[in-house]
């Protein structure tokens, strides 16, 4: 493993002190491993807190700031937080006009972010709301399993339901927003190979040179299916496909985001967009805005995700409204 | 009946035993959750269970329900992930059962172990065939009670939890998850361990060995 650590049990605690020292708008309580904004939440703004396992950069922390996120939660890599300090910023954000809690649907995160809303109602009887992001049309959607994952649309949601909260808009408003985001989004990811977790010390599968995995999560995780490598037209209408093949993009103006996945160049990430774009103008669906970069990664995984969002006027007009944080910024 | 006592000082041997296990299977446990899952359930467990004997280690729960509500709020609070909640929610609601108890007897023991069970299942919705710790924790707890309802003592009964705890994890091999992130994998997480199901063995191993007469 060649990594740029001190030790791989410091990596959370020595990227958080990085984040401070880059930062010093944000406030970053190393204790509880939260990033705040530097100035309290607004009086009456409902509270937007999000928060995963990390190696996931820029998601969460990279969000917080005016028009996104009020605080982001750091787990372990690739481990949800504890519920007492989901609670923590819980408390800590909370303007009196309550708080949203956006959680990822992993098995994890759901059951620690619902042990922290039940403590923090109980204790400090703040209000909260929580939406579960389920966009993954890789995972076959079922009661009987876990569900799909929660990627891409969590980066588009925090975005888009960010600028909802800004405008004042109430608790039950912001969360009614926050799911139909969530219902009008849907993602697809590939692999190329997997990343090295810290603390494992190699990497989490082995991957011939000439296969790729189709059907990736944010974890490094084998996909669905391995399949032979293939040229980037072909891996783009393997995303392309089960996207639509799930939900009808067609009917309106789209948000297009392809995202990558830590460990693959922009070069290949534009290459890529220009496949996706190409196919989805021969389908019919019109991209009106697009996001191309590292949104939602795998710490050093190489390969990407596609991720498209139904948006309608109030979608776009929240998309465009301002953002100053360190992962998104436009507006200002 | 006459089934002995689990003492204060068994039940945290218990968990002393458990961190030792955990600690020294750490790779083998995340190699399992490698092929299945994202490769931290041997760094978590140990993080948890080092923290937890970091917590009682300097002494002062007076009683068991003291002790078990220290050692799953620890956990709950120290390890993430969805070993950190249904463990913690394991000690927890044992804690809550035994209540302020010095010695728990067979019967008091597995009625607490068994509400244990419960508040897994409440928190992870697993069944029995998920691929989850239920596989090897509900056959344990199924043992553990014929055994003591054979005329067995605790440390025969532990001894058959293990050895069906084991069974249980074993069984897990050829399953295709539904519940926990091995799930995402569908048909490719069979012929695979569950990693969970692992480090819930390993629980039963470190009951028995407890225990053990003498």
């Amino acid at each position: 493993m060649k990594k740029l650590i001190n030790a791989p049990e410091a990596v959370l605690a020595d990227a958080l002190n990085g984040v401070a020292a880059a930062h010093p708008e944000l406030k970053v309580d190393h204790v509880n491993r939260i990033i705040y904004r530097g100035t309290p939440t607004r009086k009456g703004k409902v509270a937007l807190i999000s928060g995963g396992g990390s190696g996931h950069e820029p998601l969460h922390g990279g969000f917080v700031g005016l028009g996104m996120l009020d605080a982001a939660c750091a787990g372990e890599v690739f481990t949800s937080p504890t519920p007492d300090q989901m609670q923590e910023a819980t408390k800590v954000a909370d303007s009196g006009a309550g708080v949203l809690h956006i959680v990822k649907n992993y098995t994890g995160d759901v059951m620690n972010f619902e042990m922290a809303a039940e403590m923090a109602e109980a204790e400090t009887g703040v209000k909260v709301a929580s939406v579960v992001t389920n966009d993954d049309v890789a995972v076959e959607d079922s009661t009987w399993t876990a569900g799909r994952r929660g990627v891409g649309v969590t980066v588009l949601l925090e975005k888009i339901v960010g600028a909802a909260a800004e405008e004042g808009r109430d608790l039950a408003a912001v969360t009614d927003l926050a799911t139909r985001v969530n219902a009008a989004g849907r993602s697809m990811g590939m692999a190329l190979t997997s990343c090295t977790v810290p603390s494992a010390g190699k990497p989490t599968f082995e991957i011939p040179d000439d296969m790729m995995e189709i059907g990736v999560g944010i974890h490094g995780e084998p996909g669905r299916h391995r399949v032979p490598l293939a040229g980037a037209a072909s891996i783009a209408q393997q995303l392309v496909e089960p996207i639509l093949a799930d939900l009808d993009f067609t009917k309106g103006p789209v948000i297009a985001m392809l995202n990558g996945m830590g460990g693959t160049p922009l070069i290949e990430l534009y290459l890529m967009y220009g496949e996706v774009a190409k196919l989805l103008e021969k389908a019919g669906v019109k991209i009106a805005r697009n996001l191309v970069g590292n949104y939602i990664t795998s710490l050093d995984m190489a390969g990407c995700s596609v991720t498209l969002l139904k948006a309608d006027d109030e979608f776009l007009k929240l998309w465009d409204a301002p953002v100053n944080t360190a992962g998104l910024r436009w507006g200002i | 009946m006459t089934a002995g006592t689990a003492s204060l000082d068994q039940l945290t041997d218990w968990l002393s035993r458990f961190r030792d296990l955990v600690t020294e299977q750490q790779s083998y446990l995340t190699e399992l959750d490698s092929a299945i899952g994202d490769a931290d359930h041997g760094s978590n467990m140990t993080r948890g269970m080092n923290a937890v004997m970091e917590k009682i280690g300097a002494g002062g729960a007076g009683a068991v329900d003291e002790l078990f509500k220290s050692v799953g709020m620890t956990l709950v609070t120290s390890v993430g992930g969805a070993s950190g909640p249904l463990y913690g929610t394991f000690f927890l609601r044992i804690g809550m059962t035994a209540g302020a108890a010095t010695a728990l007897d067979g019967t008091a023991l597995s009625a607490a172990m068994r509400a244990g069970l419960e508040g897994v299942v409440a928190r992870g919705k697993a069944e029995a065939g998920d691929k989850t710790m239920f596989d090897a924790m509900a056959p344990a707890l199924d043992a553990f009670d014929a055994s003591l309802a054979a005329g067995d003592d605790l440390a025969a009964a532990s001894s058959a939890a293990f050895t069906a705890a084991v069974a249980g994890r074993d069984a897990t091999e050829p399953l295709t998850a539904r519940k926990g992130r091995a799930s995402y994998l569908g048909e490719r997480s069979a012929g695979h361990l569950d990693p969970g199901a692992t480090s819930t063995a390993l629980l039963f191993e470190a009951l028995a060995g407890a225990l053990a007469k003498g």
